[in-house]
């Protein structure tokens, strides 16, 4: 088995080479470079030329791409295009921003998820099932910004309990933050809740049709007990990927949210440095988006090849 | 009058111009509170050095931290700053400027004319400012003694003092390099700046400009989506916001406790005919174009009512040198097929390149403009270009585009951006030299009537020939509580001019 957790590792890691490469081919093919961006209107010919080749932009692009990602290993990222600053320094705060946005929410939506999705399946067809199964759909098909908008319209315009724009400043203390980023984890959690909610109960279903099941009941077990200390077992696997599925778009993937919220996180920082051709840190960003994807799964298959069974004892 | 405010009688204008920034409102000013300013127009990539200001935010925070040389007044005058007076040469190609005395910087250096000398030279030469251009025509700054200083130009300018309030314009100590932590002479002090996020200022406490700086702190966050500007607004988050939509105005005038501010800053939408390119080299086909767009339906529909009408020549309506003799023009379809039909064009078939970049809404009004066209029996085609690169692969390069410019503190700026020959960014390429001289005869023209007749001269040609499409001025609109006193439209630039910070105050 260790070879097979060793193996899987080692594609993540390919994965990631490759994923680097393709990122740094792709932010090359973007139309107009930074030169351009950074002068917008005042951009004549003379301009141009100073600014890429004061920024190298004139050496051929393979070269380039040896020296970041040499750079990238050692945890250099180089310097941010538009404003002469690290990337590092740049992308360590907002990260750190919106890891404690997808902690929290994670933290919430996972437990819920799993619980809520288990005890439908418990209670299949239950006034409880229908109700959870009704509102995942509809928090499903709204898009995230309705969702974002709506608590905002109610808590912070109506009642006025929570700000509508989450901003965190150096000063502030743990309590003060909570406060300050209570909707957008709200609106998170009601987002990322309804997909892991029902595929629990989905694969939990799917696997109570199964033999084995039918013998747990015959012994005289009840229902709770079999769905969960005989199908959640066995249906740990599609529930596994679906929660690193949402925790990877819990890091990645928020930035509309960001948007409505005016938080800081990373998601924005990477449509601002696309919106700058600020190179760097697009590609900085994207690296450690594709990064937090890529090890997440990891993690998840890895997992699954743990606690199945089959793969454990795999000869 | 006129003739003796620019050569010598600088100190009553002086006076007259601070007291302006005074009371207004029935309260008195009053001191404390945190200023919150929801703002747009702020990046990661932004820097605090007076050369890489490119956006809203961080000249704001100049201002707040810094004085500039020269401040424009309510009216739209040029005001003593840093510079206390000055007087002119005939010609006014030889200038003399008085450093303010007892002004100290927050590091406890006196301001001189060194500071005064080595800001102004970050601007001047071999330099990466975006403002070399506004001092392209000064010959050299000599120092005459600590507090006087000669600036001598290659061409005369008789607005050099409004030239010289450029926002980028603004002083340091001697030597200065640390951008990061900015040294001035402002009311506020820098506390906390997170490029693109948020930035916090506080009072020094000892300003030497009266009338100003009242609040405590100043505290800006950067909210680029309009939406969410809003909603901070109105859930209690900010004080004031910048730049709200038409729609919405209306709608937060209709809640007492908000005010909405709209500034005519001269600031104007532009469909840019190229003039060396067919069939725009014609100027019937021009005048055509000019006489098929529907102008008020634009402003109506576009800026829900907040603009005025341009008549096809970059001066606003607000500037003392707008010629008032011109009726603004109508939408004259008979005329537009007139034209046509002396041109031999009739059944003319042109495209518009547009994209929201050019300005906000800037794809509906091409699409009005194609209907009203229409009727001139001109097929209009409407091509949307994407905003990404729009700046550099299509404006300047398409025969016929949308664009915009902002307004400038004097007519020559805004002439010599894009109407003169020479400029760069002509974007209609339209090049008379006849033109360029007209333009730096006025410029160097001191008596104040005789200049007017000579600019109106000058907004003609542009509006009987040049290849721009001035559909309309387009305002600045802002909103805020009503906590926030002292609050004035601005002529300059939106939010009084950017220096909002230590002119308001905030009611208990």
């Amino acid at each position: 088995m260790k070879r097979l957790l060793l193996e899987r590792a080692g594609w993540g890691l390919l994965t990631l080479v490759a994923i680097s490469a393709l990122l740094f081919a792709a932010t090359n093919l973007l139309p107009g470079d930074v030169a351009e961006a950074l002068l917008g209107q005042q951009a004549t010919p003379e301009a141009l030329h100073n600014i890429r080749a004061a920024l190298g932009l004139d050496q051929p692009a393979w070269l380039r791409y040896l020296h970041w990602l040499g750079g990238a290993v050692h945890g250099d990222f180089g310097t941010s295009l538009a404003s002469g600053r690290p990337v590092a320094a740049q992308l360590l705060p907002r990260l750190g921003n919106t890891l404690l946005l997808a902690f929290l929410a994670a933290m919430i939506s996972v437990p819920l998820a799993v619980g809520l999705g288990v005890l439908s399946a418990i209670r299949e067809g239950s006034v409880l099932d229908r109700l959870v199964s009704v509102l995942s759909l509809v928090t499903i098909s709204v898009p995230e910004f309705f969702v974002g908008y709506i608590l905002v319209a109610v808590f912070a315009v109506q009642l006025g309990w929570l700000p509508s724009i989450a901003l965190i400043t150096g000063g502030m203390s743990f309590a003060q933050r909570l406060g300050a980023i209570a909707l957008p984890v709200a609106t998170l959690v009601i987002v990322v809740l309804a997909h892991m909610l029902r595929m629990t109960r989905a694969s939990l279903l799917a696997v109570m049709s199964a033999p084995f099941i039918e013998m747990a009941f015959l012994k005289g077990l009840s229902r709770s007990t079999v769905v969960v200390r005989h199908a959640l077992p066995n249906a740990a696997a599609p529930i596994v990927a679906v929660v690193a599925l949402n925790l990877g778009y819990l890091i990645v993937g928020v930035v509309v949210i960001e948007a409505v919220f005016v938080y800081p996180g990373a998601g924005q920082l990477m449509v601002d440095a696309v919106s700058k051709r600020d190179l760097p840190l697009v590609q900085a960003c994207g690296l450690v988006f594709a990064a937090t994807y890529v090890v997440l799964n990891t993690l998840a298959d890895m997992l699954v090849i743990y606690t199945n069974p089959r793969l454990r004892h795999a000869r | 009058m006129d003739r003796r405010r620019f050569v010598a009688g600088v100190a009553s204008v002086a006076a007259a111009g601070l007291a302006g920034c005074a009371v207004d409102d029935e309260t008195a000013a009053s001191g404390g509170g945190t200023l919150r300013l929801g703002m747009s127009g702020g990046a990661i990539s932004d820097s605090l050095d007076p050369r890489n200001f490119m956006d809203w935010v961080p000249i704001n925070i100049g201002y707040q931290i810094m004085n500039g040389l020269v401040e424009i007044d309510d009216h739209g005058n040029a005001v003593p700053e840093l510079l206390e007076s000055w007087e002119a040469q005939p010609g006014a190609a030889e200038w003399t400027f008085n450093v303010r005395r007892d002004v100290v910087f927050h590091n406890g250096k006196t301001l001189d004319v060194d500071d005064v000398i080595y800001s102004l030279n970050l601007h001047r030469g071999d330099t990466r400012s975006a403002s070399r251009g506004v001092l392209e025509n000064v010959a050299s700054v000599r120092k005459l003694d600590d507090h006087r200083l000669q600036i001598s130009l290659t061409a005369g300018d008789a607005e050099l003092p409004a030239t010289l309030s450029d926002y980028r314009l603004l002083v340091a100590p001697a030597g200065f390099t640390d951008w990061a932590h900015p040294v001035g002479t402002g009311g506020y002090r820098l506390e906390s700046f997170v490029p693109g996020v948020r930035c916090l200022t506080r009072k020094t406490g000892d300003y030497w400009k009266p009338n100003a700086g009242h609040v405590e702190a100043i505290e800006i966050i950067v909210i680029n989506d309009p939406m969410a500007r809003i909603n901070a607004l109105i859930s209690g988050q900010v004080d004031l916001i910048s730049r709200i939509d038409g729609r919405t105005a209306d709608l937060m005038k209709r809640n007492k406790q908000f005010r909405v501010v709209r500034s005519q800053t001269g600031q104007y939408a532009v469909l840019a005919m190229n003039c060396s390119s067919a069939p725009f080299r014609d100027n019937q086909v021009r005048q055509a174009l000019k006489a098929a767009i529907d102008r008020p339906a634009l402003i109506k529909t576009i800026l829900n009512g907040y603009g005025q009408v341009g008549d096809d020549q970059p001066i606003p309506p607000g500037n003392r040198f707008y010629d008032r003799s011109v009726t603004p023009p109508v939408y004259d379809p008979d005329k537009a097929r007139f034209y046509l039909k002396k041109a031999g064009r009739e059944g003319l078939r042109v495209t518009l390149q547009v994209s929201e970049a050019a300005f906000s809404g800037a794809v509906d009004a091409a699409v009005l403009y194609q209907a009203s066209a229409a009727r001139a029996g001109i097929t209009l085609e409407v091509k949307r270009e994407p905003t990404d690169g729009y700046w550099s692969n299509v404006w300047q390069k398409a025969a016929f585009c949308a664009s915009y410019s902002d307004g400038r503190n004097t007519v020559d700026a805004v002439l010599s951006k894009a109407y003169k020959s020479t400029s760069s960014t002509n974007d209609t390429d339209w090049r008379r030299p006849d033109f360029d001289r007209l333009a730096n005869q006025a410029r160097a023209e001191l008596d104040e009537q005789k200049r007017r007749a000579l600019y109106g001269e000058c907004q003609r040609m542009i509006r009987e020939d040049c290849g721009a499409v001035i559909p309309m001025f387009m305002d600045h609109v802002s909103a805020g509580t009503q906590r926030v006193k002292g609050w004035q439209p601005s002529v300059s630039l939106d939010l009084m001019g950017q220096r909002i910070g230590e002119k308001v105050w905030l009611q208990d």
